[in-house]
Parts: structure tokens; C-alpha cells; sequence
């Protein structure tokens, strides 16, 4: 695999990441900044981001500031809040072209340093909290952005199936936050939040691009003065028994059928069976080979996607396929026997070589993006273990048969979620 | 084998054309893992109505077909593609678009092997009643799955808005009725007369040696027999210059309402560089009116008539070219009328100006030197640019040398008040 250099730096409140690489022709900051999901702050969490990037001291109005942007040779800024296992994570992402394939600019770095600082530091403010018309707009927004998930029906079959299996945990928190939360957010709060999360958060701040280490990780420590925090934030593992699978049935005017089954499995993305776990989820669902779209597409012509997914921070596996109303019954049995079959170590040469072949292409493929590198190594931060990608890949490689089948018998199908269409389509 | 310097981009392109006809592009891409390769034929869902190869009468086949016989490409008498692919540790997928059916893979090994596997399998037709058949409960589906889709129903609703005769106005993927008229025959009919070599390009990008895969390739391509290249007759009807329809609005099971305004726009006769300016200059134009540094969005956004689901696109291809504005309100009337008028005022020399012109460009550079980052955009865009007798690496220089006036002059021609029609969703009334 490619090398490309990359040198970790504890600074005061962060953690600096650079990779130093001259394969892209521009340069990227990500920072990432991490809190435990909870129902007391989601959904201003998910609001801060959008206020922040809509005015600064230096740019004063979103339109300022996208002004700002296109100036630097169309700098892509862009913010995301996510869930990452029990965690809640906020990423400000910065992008910037590389001066030397183009006539006239210079210190394209720096000037894109100096806009993140702004937008985290000194954001715009009016009688010392956020204008109240901004926060105005931006609930508006963010209320907008909550409602539209109703609108793309695979997403929200697989929201609902996620509030439904963990009512109880933190984990059912939609990372967008809740609709009935917005309202009475006030430009108060939302600054105090600010405050505290700036404080508090666990934050990492990754460099890509052809730039010295050295040199960039001082430049961050003087653009982003965090102040020290006493602690970071560690997994946490809970585990929950499954008793009896649900099954919830939701009716809606719509075309297609969309099945979403959740699993638990024990295993967790820090854990040493890790790699057979995926291993599992490959030879099951994870690709174009596997049982899942083997037995439900091509052999038997019910869907179009059959897939599995699997999210190893919280140890969730979820089953989907997009179907006619009057085919549940036959795809949900279909689904549980694939399910049997890997557990009953019923898997091929060919599923196994395959399965590997192509896990170990999707680890190197993202390690050619600049997004796809921070999200290798975060993977790691956020669950607290240092297993470089060549160890992973070398773990895939060595799993047996038996492993993923011992790794298939920690799934356990928990609840049945159908969002059903018409009766008569056929 | 010729090189190609860009200077600029730091990027070199080797290009082949074989005795066959089949153009072959590499571009070589140190430090990077991955090699993502294209195999493209120039035909899309829009090609319905031409003369079969060696014969002289036009046949217009059911719509779908093009999409349909991209699916059917991946399954073989011993089984599907795929699962070769995966054993070489490939990713393989394909698309279809308008004009275009492109067939690919990412591999970060076994480069050779894959490649032989991609121009084996599309040169290698296996169709018969029962496998077309079976593809026809896959891609009902997939149809149905689009169905359900407000995006994807609002943009075709739009197109079938602008366009009367045109077959851009068909969804790419058909109807659930004009597939299950599809037969064996009419794939090997389409396959015949739109997979010849001379019809295709194969772009290679990644780490890899140019020498060496250009020898494979032409061994490859030696080794099999084709008839003579020939020119494919496509026929298009005659499409009025007004919009077939000024308004549509459709019920779904939605929250929010969508609003997109098309504009239909004269097809213009230019070629090459020309023709490469036309395009910028429409995205140049769409970026000042409409982008987020741009007070319409200001003004817009402030009043809540908009979120930032709004956005633009602009899409030249043969015999069309549209501009499509909108997004998610909740006063659809009120924003379409806003959309037209502003690029009404464009029209007559209101809003471009200097300063709004040099930001839009900036923009467009800085995200073109963004997109070289991806093998991807490199090999498709590449490949569309070239099928219109276009250079992608032209774009930044191109761009570094356009003038405010060429935007001027694009909105005065190509805006025209009757080309304007728009097309809502609207909340299904107690779905």
C-alpha cells in the first residue's frame, strides 16, 4: 500500500493529525469534535453547526462568508453531525486548492486555516450571544431538514427501525436532531451550549495535503487556542439480551415495500473478532456476491437492493430490501434462512476469497481520499484502540470459516420493521 | 500511442485509437491505491430510433431498453460477472444515462486481470427469453423504488414538461409496461448497432504503467473478430423551441413541497472549444444567479422560501440542452415566479457584473481542481467530454480565459421566455 507519512501531535484541548501526501490537488482541515449522544443537548448539537457557519467577526452574514469562500478559489466548507456508536460527533471540513496549479493565488493554507478559526472561535455575535435572527433561520432550517426524512423512504424506514429498536437508549437519537426540540431553542442556550462544548468536547484536527507536519501543527496550535480538558471520552459498551423479535408494520401511500430488520450483535469495533464480524457481514450482505443479493435479487427477482449493513461502534446490523407488499412473508424467511446459513458455517471457498478480496479493496480504495483516511484513523480514535489498516487487513486475510461462522452466531435478530405500499401492486 | 501533457493539471494522457475503432485513454496517477476503469459506449436511453446494424430501415425500440440491456450485460451462460469481479477483488458496477452506458470497476489489485474481464464481458452478449424475463421483477423494483422517489419524480416531471417529442422526456429506466415488451432479440438488435468498438471509448486511470496496459489492451482487441466501424444513424424528432407543457404539479406522500423551474434552451451548432465555452458559460451564469454567495439566495433564504436543498444544474447533450433551479419550500408559486424573473433580469444585462462574474469562476476552478482529486469524475467526465468532441483538461485554462461578456451574451441568446415551465410536489392531502 501506498505510505503516505502521518505524525499525531497532543496539543493543548486537541489531538493534530497530519497526513502528508502530494497525491491531491488541494488541501484539507477536518475537525471533529466529539460528546456523548443525549437527549438533553442533541438537537442544539445538531443547530450549532449551521449557526456557526452563518456569520463570523471577519464575515459577518452566511452570504459574507460564502463570499468569502468562493474568493479562495471556491473553498468547500461544509459541517455534518453524525452518530458514531453512543457518541455524537460534529465534523467543519475545509477544502482548499493548492496554489501551485493555478495563475496569481498564494497562501490558499492559511487563509483556509484562518476561516475554520473564525468559524469556531469567533463567531458573529450580537449582545454577546448568536443574532437572534440567524438562530431564527437556522431552527427554521434545521426543522425543514428534520420533516424531509419522511420524504426518502428508504432513509426513514431505516430511522424508524433504529427509534424503535432502542427505545430505551441514547442510540435511537436521530444525530439531526428532534423535531419537537427546535422550537424552543434561544440564541442564550445555543451560546451556552457553544461555550461548553468548545470546552469540554473531544477534539481531533486532521491535515491532509502536501504540507510539512511540523510546520502545520504549529500553525494549528496558534490558530485554534483550545483551552485544556481534563478528560477524553471512552467507549462505551453496553449490551442488551434480546428476548422476543418485534415486528412493527407502518402503512404509507407509496410503490414499493421497504423491509428493514435490525440485529444485535456483541461484537464491537475495538474487539478482536472484529474482523470476523466483517468478514460475516461480506459473505452475508455486504456485496454483490453475497447471500443476501444472491437469494433475494437473483434468484428468486423480489428486489432490487438486498443488502446488510453493519455499524461495529454499537454492534447494530441492520437487513434491507426494497419489495412488493405481498412478497414480506417470502423475504423475510428467505432472509432469516441466509442469516442460518452463515451461522451454520455453510459458506464457500469461493464466498470466503471473494469476501476478503473485497474488504481489503474497500480499505485500500478509501485510503485515496482525503475524507476516507480521516475516517480509517477516527474509526480507531473513537473506539480507543491503535490497529493500523495493514494490521485489519492481515486480521481479514486470516479469518476462517469457523471464525465467521462463531462471528454469525452473535447476530440476533431483534426487531421487524415494514413500511408497506399498495395492496394491488404486482 | 500519443502523450499529452497538461501542463497545468500535472496530469498526462496516453491515447490510442486500435484498428477496431475503440479509443483508449490512460492517465497514470502515482500514489494513488486504486485503479478505477471505464468501459463506455455512446448510447443511452436516448438513442431509441436508428437503423440496426447492416440494415436500412429505422426501428424504434421500447423505452427502458438501453438501461435494461446494461443490467442483462452482467449475466453469462456460467453465471454473473460480478462474482469473477469480487474473486479479483473488484468493485464492478455500471450506469446508464441520457447518452451514455458505462460499464466499470475499482480494483486495487489484479489490475490486468479486471481489465481483461471488463472488455471480455461487455464483448460478449448473452441473452436469452428466460434471463430477460427474470431481469424484469428486478428492475420493476427499481423502477418502483424511483417511483417513491419525490427527487427523481420532480426532476422527470420537469423534463416531460419541457420537452414534446424529444426522447430525453423518457425515464431512463422506462415504465413497468414498456419493459415487459422487451425481448431477447431487441438487446441483441441495440447490441449490435451501439457496442461496436469504434462506438466505445476505455479510460484507464490509476497507478499503472502506460506502456504495459496499452499492450494488454491491444492484444486483447486483436484477438477477437469485429465487423468494419461504421457510423450508427440515430433519428430525433423535431422539437419545438417553447416548452411542451408550462406547468405540472404532482401529490406524493411528502412533508415538504418541492419547486423546480426548467429552462429549455436552443441547441446550438458549436463544436470544440466553443462549444466547451457555451457549457461554462452556463454553469457561470447559474453560479451568479442562484449561488450561495448570490443575494437572490440571500434574500430568499432570510425570507424562509428556501433552504439549502436549493440548487441548479445545467445539462447539454445531443439535440438538448435545459437549466434546471429549485428545491424545497413551502410557497412553491412564490419561488418559481422568483426564479423566472431573475433569470429573466440576466437576460437584459441585470446582475452580472464583474465582481459576481471573477467569484463564479474562482469557484468553478477551485472545484474542478477539487474533482481531479477522483478517478472517478477524471474517467467519466473524460469520457462525456470526449464523445461531444470536447478535453476535460482544457477546462481550467478555458475557464482562466473567459470574459464577462461571454456570459453577457449566453443569457441574452439562450434565455427565452416561452423555453421556461416548472414542476411541484405537493403533500398528498391525508395520505
Amino acid at each position: 500500500m501506498e505510505a503516505s507519512q502521518e505524525q499525531s501531535f497532543n496539543q493543548p484541548g486537541c489531538t493534530v493529525h497530519v497526513i502528508e501526501t502530494e497525491k491531491y490537488k488541494t488541501n484539507t482541515v477536518i475537525v471533529k469534535m466529539r460528546s456523548r449522544l443525549d437527549r438533553e443537548t442533541v438537537t442544539m448539537r445538531a443547530l450549532l453547526p449551521h449557526v456557526l457557519q452563518s456569520g463570523t467577526e471577519n464575515a459577518p452574514s452566511a452570504t459574507a462568508f460564502r463570499t468569502a469562500l468562493d474568493e479562495l478559489y471556491g473553498a468547500h466548507f461544509f459541517v455534518d453531525s453524525a452518530k458514531k456508536g453512543d457518541d455524537h460527533v460534529l465534523t467543519f471540513t475545509i477544502e482548499v486548492a493548492n496554489e501551485k496549479y493555478l495563475h496569481g493565488a498564494s497562501d490558499l493554507f492559511d487563509q483556509a486555516l484562518n476561516v475554520m478559526s473564525d468559524v469556531l472561535f469567533r463567531p458573529y455575535l450580537k449582545e454577546a450571544v448568536f443574532p437572534d435572527s440567524t438562530v431564527k433561520q437556522e431552527k427554521r432550517s434545521l426543522q425543514q431538514r428534520i420533516r424531509s426524512i419522511y420524504d426518502d423512504k428508504t432513509r426513514y424506514a431505516s430511522v424508524k427501525l433504529v427509534e424503535e429498536m432502542y427505545k430505551e437508549d441514547p442510540y435511537a437519537l436521530p444525530a439531526g436532531g428532534l423535531l419537537e426540540q427546535v422550537e424552543p431553542i434561544s440564541p442564550q442556550s445555543l451560546y451556552h451550549y457553544y461555550k461548553k462544548t468548545l470546552a469540554e468536547d473531544t477534539i481531533d484536527i486532521f491535515v491532509i495535503g502536501n504540507v510539512d507536519p511540523q510546520n502545520a501543527a504549529a500553525k494549528i496550535e496558534s490558530y485554534f487556542p483550545f483551552e485544556k480538558r481534563s478528560k477524553s471520552l471512552k467507549p462505551k459498551n453496553t449490551s442488551v439480551q434480546v428476548e422476543d423479535i418485534r415486528v412493527i408494520h407502518e402503512k404509507q401511500d407509496l410503490n414499493q415495500g421497504k423491509l428493514n430488520i435490525g440485529c444485535r450483535t456483541s461484537i464491537r469495533y475495538a474487539d478482536p473478532q472484529f474482523a470476523a464480524l466483517q468478514v460475516f457481514n461480506g459473505v452475508f450482505g455486504g456485496f454483490a456476491h453475497s447471500k443476501l443479493f444472491m437469494n433475494v435479487r437473483e434468484k428468486e427477482s423480489l428486489a432490487y437492493y438486498a443488502a446488510s449493513r453493519l455499524d461495529s461502534h454499537k454492534g447494530f446490523l441492520m437487513m434491507l430490501a426494497g419489495i412488493d407488499q405481498k412478497n414480506y412473508d417470502k423475504t423475510v424467511k428467505i432472509m432469516k434462512e441466509q442469516l442460518n446459513e452463515v451461522k451454520e458455517g455453510n459458506i464457500s471457498d469461493l464466498e470466503m476469497d471473494q469476501t476478503k478480496a473485497l474488504l481489503k479493496n474497500q480499505l485500500k480504495e478509501s485510503a485515496d481520499t482525503a475524507r476516507g483516511m480521516v475516517e480509517l484513523k477516527y474509526h480507531n480514535i473513537a473506539a480507543g484502540v491503535d490497529r493500523p489498516i495493514d494490521e485489519l487487513i492481515q486480521a481479514i486475510d486470516a479469518v476462517t470459516k469457523e471464525e465467521t461462522a462463531a462471528a454469525a452466531k452473535t447476530v440476533v435478530v431483534d426487531t421487524v420493521y415494514f413500511l408497506s405500499g399498495k395492496e394491488e401492486q404486482g | 500511442m500519443n502523450k499529452t501533457v497538461f501542463d497545468q493539471m500535472n496530469e498526462t494522457v496516453y491515447h490510442e485509437q486500435l484498428e477496431n475503432g475503440l479509443n483508449v485513454y490512460i492517465l497514470p496517477k502515482a500514489g494513488f491505491n486504486k485503479t478505477y476503469v471505464t468501459f463506455t459506449t455512446n448510447y443511452g436511453s436516448i438513442d431509441n430510433d436508428f437503423i440496426p446494424q447492416g440494415e436500412n430501415e429505422f426501428i424504434h425500440v421500447p423505452d427502458g431498453i438501453a438501461h435494461f440491456l446494461e443490467h442483462k450485460m452482467f449475466e453469462k451462460e456460467h453465471g454473473d460477472v460480478f462474482q469473477e469481479f469480487s474473486s479479483q477483488g473488484a468493485s464492478a458496477n455500471a450506469f446508464t444515462s441520457f447518452t451514455r452506458t458505462a460499464y466499470l470497476f475499482s480494483a486495487t489489485s489484479n489490475i490486468k486481470e479486471n481489465t481483461e474481464t471488463l472488455l471480455n464481458f461487455v464483448q460478449a452478449p448473452y441473452f436469452t427469453e428466460q434471463t430477460v424475463e427474470k431481469e424484469k421483477g428486478i428492475i420493476g423494483q427499481e423502477i418502483r423504488m424511483y417511483d417513491d422517489n419525490p427527487d427523481w419524480r420532480v426532476y422527470f416531471g420537469l423534463i416531460e414538461n419541457l420537452y414534446k417529442q424529444h426522447p430525453v422526456k423518457i425515464d431512463i429506466a422506462g415504465t413497468v409496461e414498456s419493459i415487459a415488451d422487451i425481448t431477447k432479440d431487441h438487446l441483441y438488435t441495440c447490441y449490435e448497432t451501439f457496442y461496436h468498438p469504434g462506438n466505445m471509448s476505455l479510460f484507464i486511470v490509476g497507478p499503472v504503467d502506460p506502456d504495459d496496459m496499452m499492450e494488454l489492451v491491444r492484444r486483447n482487441q486483436a484477438s477477437k473478430e469485429f465487423p468494419e466501424p461504421f457510423p450508427v444513424e440515430r433519428r430525433f424528432p423535431d422539437e419545438p423551441s417553447e416548452a411542451a407543457e408550462k406547468h405540472r404539479s404532482l401529490h406524493m406522500s411528502v412533508n415538504t413541497s418541492k419547486c423546480e423551474v426548467g429552462l429549455k434552451m436552443p441547441v446550438s451548432d458549436k463544436t470544440g472549444t466553443e462549444k466547451l465555452k457555451e457549457e461554462l458559460a452556463a454553469g457561470l451564469l447559474l453560479e451568479i444567479l442562484f449561488g450561495k454567495s448570490a443575494k437572490f439566495y440571500e434574500k430568499s433564504y432570510n425570507e424562509g422560501l428556501i433552504d439549502d436543498t436549493f440548487g441548479f444544474d445545467y445539462t447539454g447533450e445531443r439535440g438538448v440542452s435545459f437549466a434546471i433551479v429549485g428545491g424545497d419550500t413551502d410557497e412553491p408559486e412564490k419561488l418559481s415566479e422568483r426564479i423566472k424573473a431573475q433569470l429573466m433580469e440576466s437576460k437584459e444585462g441585470q446582475h452580472i457584473t464583474e465582481e459576481s462574474f471573477s467569484r463564479a469562476r474562482k469557484k468553478k476552478i477551485g472545484a474542478l481542481l477539487r474533482a481531479f482529486n477522483s478517478p472517478e469524475f477524471i474517467a467519466n467526465q473524460f469520457t462525456r467530454y470526449q464523445f461531444n468532441g470536447l478535453n476535460l483538461f482544457e477546462t481550467v485554462p478555458v475557464l482562466e480565459a473567459m470574459k464577462m461578456e461571454d456570459v453577457i451574451s449566453f443569457a441574452r441568446t439562450m434565455i427565452q421566455e416561452e423555453g421556461f415551465s416548472s414542476c411541484f410536489i405537493l403533500p398528498k392531502e391525508s395520505a
